[in-house]
């Protein structure tokens, strides 16, 4: 029985993390439809915030919760950067967006050796972060606690300002069909780029997170970015419903594969799983019902 | 051979009638390539060299399919390392085999080492006859996209998805590879391959065989592909390509169509894994995963991925950028190519080769033609209707 | 139409030239006959200077690693130089890029042999890129030093091993676990060659010594979610943990066991991957007290390693520390240089006949040249990690262990190989 409770709460533990680094894809990809590669990289740029700032402010780990804030908007902006300069250019042309944020993720991450040096650095976690907590014979790491609260409260945020703000009301008019939003005076480009911001900016706060549990280094992001995309198409495009069900229910599977069988075998049979899923639902968990023929 | 004109893109869409000279173009170019691939390039390079370009023109062959399936299909192919890595293990599995036998040993060498049994694993046994492991050099990788393809375009399944499927598929093949280290070599691969059906490949006399053996099979394919841009079926991919729904209301089946692309592109690269081989003496799960992946696609982007010439070229020089520059500046280098892929991909779709189409009609147009050039527009809409 | 005049006269090109081309290629050599006899470059020795390659990954995920090794094999031929250079010729390094691919090893190694002319090759780290290269260098009876810990069960003609191998490491740091009473061990690695056949080893080992292994796991190279692994661990009761992972795992993997609880008192890890370098990129507060097992540690005594870790941090920082592999290396630009003068040539085969015997007085003690298997007798150190993050020595072999790379010398791992 502790084995299953602890399994699970490992699985929904790794749910948490896959959950942080695809919710800012949510916006970018699903709700805009931009492969965005550079999006691991936009983590990379939230945990080195955190790595820049606790250097220059030193002292406890608790400046790792300040970094929050700088971490979304230095990610934020390099992400409006990014949609200005080359994706607001790309929009017809999704598939090549693909291809052109490739080469930018390569660039950041040159920038990143060529600034910080090719070993990774460490960042000092909060105290109260590298314990646990034991409830009814569970072990629950403190860290991973952290993240799962980190990760429901960004969603929370989200969905309340998509759902209440004007601002997530002209998102979702935009969304929905550009062509009216743009007649009813919407400024669409203007919203584009908010989007994107936010998205980005989201990445960056993963990133700050992902340091309480993994290396802080140039490659860091290419070990979660095809996880992250995996986890919007099987949600559906441009539900966070979705995502949040897929994030929790392939860190379960994974958990339980892994424990039963072994960490590769439990990889590949979870993206086989993903692509045979994809063949009974291809829009995804959750679709958005549309008047477009595919 | 960039000059003879490569078949831009906009004969993709607007089929150039055949006057005398235009006819004459492609074979023209055709038999300048054979030229320079079968007697200058041998002739001027030393052995190391040539058994470099050997390695570089196993990627163009894989170029060609891409061109084949993205270039004319519209179908962003992110998992070719899957079926590059598929052929390439077939044809390692029976070098092995043969090399172990030569050697008088009952198991390949690293079986030897890493393995757990006696005895050569079942689907090991196929692979000592030379004709089965040929033959599955193109057929298994062919039989997966087959398979893949049937499902997916059937499912309607396109864009995005299908890109990043691709993407985990290429994932799970490679850390499947690596975890079965007793029957695959696992990480290191299959590696020190010694003969090529009977011929000691340390001797150069062979090495130069293996190279003359890709470059023809090069040349045909980039015959037989052109076959298929110029026949029916190229129009209609390119139909598929540009407007998928009116293509079924024409009364086409669109996957059946963008199925045989698919299919086609698996095959060539997996005969391209299989060559690269022999030439370069080993495969491993480094080939398979996302990046090289990637890479397949990168250089015919590069190069032109509607233009078959282009993609060649773009595939070439790209690896040949990649092996010289990466050693004299390494991080200028990333820098380098991550800017490349921007400007290339991101404000010239049609790759470096559109840039003599696209000189020739701006003389040719005056400016308010310009706009809608069908070099770019071409591509722009391939894309656009990709996910709607 | 005229796509189809085109294809045909293009197929009958083609098939002519394949004709022809099968012509020329009919006249190579057969397999089986002697590999070496076509081919083999030698190497330029005529100038003032004689080029020796070093072949690292400058770039990629194992420049982290690579480079160490990298500035220390340029640190022992800057030193060679000053002191005269190999029979009065001055050393010019040629530095390749293995760019942490296996196949770009195997070129590069190419380029340096052929093109480059060297008189040997210093470098490589992981086994595959080992084994990319091996038939490069056998094929042009070439010499290549690897200075890196590795799996054994290898014993090329044209290589020197100058890390430890299994014998002078995995064995010793088994030895020290039976003895401190740790029988019941759980194996985690990362998937790749090294791991696995070091994880064959101590299943025999165990077997035959009365030792328990409960468990054995592998993460993807690259892997940086452990949190399962870390439970299956807890819940075996082991009374240590064998580490094998490389790289960035180790950060997640270290970082997980102790948010989970687990520490180097209740349940120690002794890993076999993490010098000092890796302790830095890591954290020092993750490792404390953790246990290491090595030939060489920043802090092993005696005036050759003082006067090593000065030279290495005058040229390359302060805040620089020393590694086992970069000592390897270090060692094995000198090894070379003593085999060459003792030959008086710096022709392979008779460099290869004075090396056995050959000594030098290296940072980690005086080393041995064992002629019969190309390794380098070697002491073995189990560390434990400070809070610093260095390395102190807390058992040793005591003197130099004899290399056995097939591990013949040993009863229980008669059914490995």
């Amino acid at each position: 029985m502790t084995v299953v409770l602890n399994q699970s709460f490992t699985g929904v533990g790794i749910g948490a993390v896959l959950l942080l680094v695809a919710l800012g894809l949510t916006l970018t990809f699903g709700q805009m439809g931009v492969i965005n590669m550079a999006h691991g990289e936009f983590i990379m740029a939230g945990a080195y915030t955190a790595y820049v700032l606790q250097r220059s402010v030193d002292g406890t780990g608790l400046s790792l919760l300040l970094a929050l804030p700088p971490a979304f908007l230095v990610a934020g902006t390099i992400g409006a950067l990014l949609e200005w300069l080359l994706v607001r250019r790309l929009y017809a042309r999704p598939l090549d967006t693909l291809l052109v944020t490739w080469g930018v993720s390569l660039m950041l991450q040159q920038l990143a050796r060529d600034v910080f040096g090719a070993p990774n650095v460490q960042t000092r976690a909060p105290d109260l972060l590298t314990g646990n907590v034991s409830v009814a014979g569970v072990t629950l790491a403190a860290n991973r606690l952290a993240i799962l609260g980190l990760a429901l409260l960004s969603v929370l945020a989200l969905t309340l300002v998509l759902r209440l703000t004007p601002l997530g009301r002209r998102i979702r008019a935009v969304v929905q069909n550009r062509d009216l939003a743009e007649v009813s005076g919407i400024a669409t480009e203007r919203v584009d780029r908010t989007t994107f911001f936010i998205g980005s900016g989201l990445a960056g706060v993963a990133g700050v997170a992902l340091t309480l549990v993994g290396p802080i280094g140039p490659t860091m992001g290419t070990n979660y970015i095809v996880d992250a995309f995996l986890v919007v198409v099987v949600g559906g495009i441009g539900q966070l419903k979705g995502s949040v069900i897929t994030a929790f229910a392939l860190g379960v599977l994974q958990s339980v594969l892994e424990y039963s069988t072994t960490v590769s075998v439990a990889k590949v049979a979870v993206l086989v799983a993903i692509v045979a899923f994809l063949q009974w639902r291809p829009q995804g968990l959750y679709t958005l019902r549309t008047r477009s023929l595919a | 051979m960039t000059t003879t004109a490569p078949p831009g893109p906009a004969s993709a869409t607007t089929r150039p009638r055949a006057s005398t000279p235009r006819r004459l173009r492609a074979p023209a170019a055709f038999l300048l390539g054979a030229v320079l691939l079968l007697g200058a390039a041998p002739l001027a390079l030393p052995d190391s060299r040539l058994n470099l370009l050997a390695k570089y023109l196993c990627y163009a062959i894989v170029a060609v399919g891409v061109s084949l399936a993205w270039g004319r299909g519209g179908l962003l192919v992110l998992g070719q390392g899957v079926f590059f890595g598929l052929g390439g293990y077939a044809m390692a599995m029976h070098l092995k085999l043969a090399d172990a036998a030569t050697a008088g040993e009952r198991l390949p060498d690293f079986m030897l080492l890493y393995g757990s049994s006696d005895t050569l694993p079942w689907w090991w046994q196929p692979f000592a006859d030379p004709a089965f492991a040929l033959a599955m050099t193109v057929l298994l990788p062919m039989t997966v996209a087959g398979l893949l393809g049937f499902l997916v375009f059937r499912r309607r399944v396109k864009g995005a998805y299908f890109a990043i499927l691709s993407q985990a598929l290429a994932a799970a093949l490679s850390i499947w590879l690596v975890g079965q280290q007793a029957t695959t070599g696992g990480t290191n691969g299959l590696t020190g391959i010694q003969g090529f059906f009977g011929y000691d490949l340390a001797d150069p006399v062979n090495q130069r065989m293996v190279y003359f053996v890709i470059a023809v099979a090069l040349l045909l394919l980039m015959a037989a592909a052109r076959q298929l841009f110029v026949s029916r079926y190229g129009e209609l991919l390119v139909a598929v390509r540009d407007s998928e729904e009116r293509v079924r209301f024409l009364g086409y089946d669109p996957a059946n169509v963008k199925l045989v692309a698919y299919v086609v592109a698996a095959g060539m690269a997996g005969l391209a894994g299989a060559l690269f081989v022999p030439a370069v003496g080993i495969i491993s799960p480094a080939l398979i995963g996302i990046v090289p992946s990637i890479g397949f696609v990168i250089g015919a982007a590069v190069g032109g991925r509607a233009s078959l010439v282009g993609a060649v070229l773009g595939a070439v020089a790209v690896a040949w950028a990649q092996s010289t520059l990466s050693d004299a500046f390494p991080a200028a280098w990333t820098y380098l190519q991550g800017l490349l892929f921007v400007l290339v991909v991101g404000f010239l779709p049609g790759g470096l080769a559109s840039l003599g189409a696209l000189r020739r009609t701006r003389r040719r147009a005056p400016a308010s033609v310009r706009a809608a050039a069908p070099t770019t527009s071409a591509v722009a809409t391939a894309s656009t209707k990709e996910t709607a | 139409m005229s796509g189809l005049s085109i294809s045909r006269r293009g197929l009958l090109t083609g098939l002519s030239v394949l004709g022809a081309s099968a012509a020329i290629g009919a006249c190579g050599a057969k397999t089986g006959s002697d590999r070496t006899s076509t081919a083999g470059a030698k190497a330029d020795t005529s100038g003032d200077t004689v080029r020796v390659g070093l072949l690292n990954s400058l770039s990629g995920t194992m420049a982290i690693s690579e480079v160490t090794v990298h500035n220390a094999l340029l640190l022992a031929v800057k030193e060679i130089n000053a002191d005269g250079g190999v029979l009065g010729k001055k050393l010019d390094p040629v530095s390749q890029d293995g760019a942490s691919d296996w196949p770009t090893f195997a070129e590069k190694a190419e380029a340096l042999i052929t093109g480059d002319k060297v008189a040997a090759t210093f470098g490589c780290w992981t086994s595959a890129s080992r084994k990319a290269v091996k038939p490069v260098f056998e094929r042009h009876r070439s010499l290549l030093f690897y200075p890196v810990q590795y799996e054994g069960l290898e014993q090329s003609p044209y290589i020197f091993y100058t890390g430890a191998t299994t014998n002078q490491q995995i064995v010793p740091a088994l030895d020290y676990l039976r003895k401190k009473g740790l029988t019941r061990l759980y194996l985690v690695g990362s998937d790749y060659v090294f791991p696995r056949t070091a994880n064959k080893i101590i299943r025999a080992y165990a077997k035959g010594n009365g030792m328990r292994v409960l468990g054995e796991d592998y993460a993807p190279l690259g892997s940086t979610e452990f949190s399962t692994i870390v439970n299956k661990v807890k819940e075996s009761g082991a009374d240590a943990v064998f580490n094998t992972l490389n790289g960035d795992s180790n950060v997640a993997f270290f970082k997980e066991y102790k948010s989970s609880g687990l520490s180097a008192k209740a349940l120690p890890v002794l890993s076999v991957s993490i010098a000092e370098e890796e302790v830095k990129s890591i954290g020092a507060p993750y490792l404390e007290g953790q246990l290491t097992a090595w030939n060489y540690y920043q802090t092993t005594p005696g005036a050759a390693n003082t006067a090593f870790v000065e030279a290495y941090q005058a040229a390359y920082g302060k805040d620089k520390p020393t590694s086992d592999p970069m000592e390897a290396a270090y060692l094995s630009v000198h090894l070379w240089k003593a085999m060459v003068e003792k030959a008086g040539s710096f022709d392979v085969a008779k460099v290869k006949a004075a090396a056995d015997g050959i000594t030098f007085d290296a940072p980690e003690g005086t080393t041995t040249v064992d002629g019969a298997t190309q390794h380098v007798h070697k002491t073995a150190r189990i560390g434990r990690i400070g809070a610093d993050g260095l390395i102190t020595e807390v058992w040793s072999s005591g003197g130099p262990i004899k290399p056995d790379p097939y591990l013949k010398g040993y009863d229980w791992a008669s059914g490995l190989s």
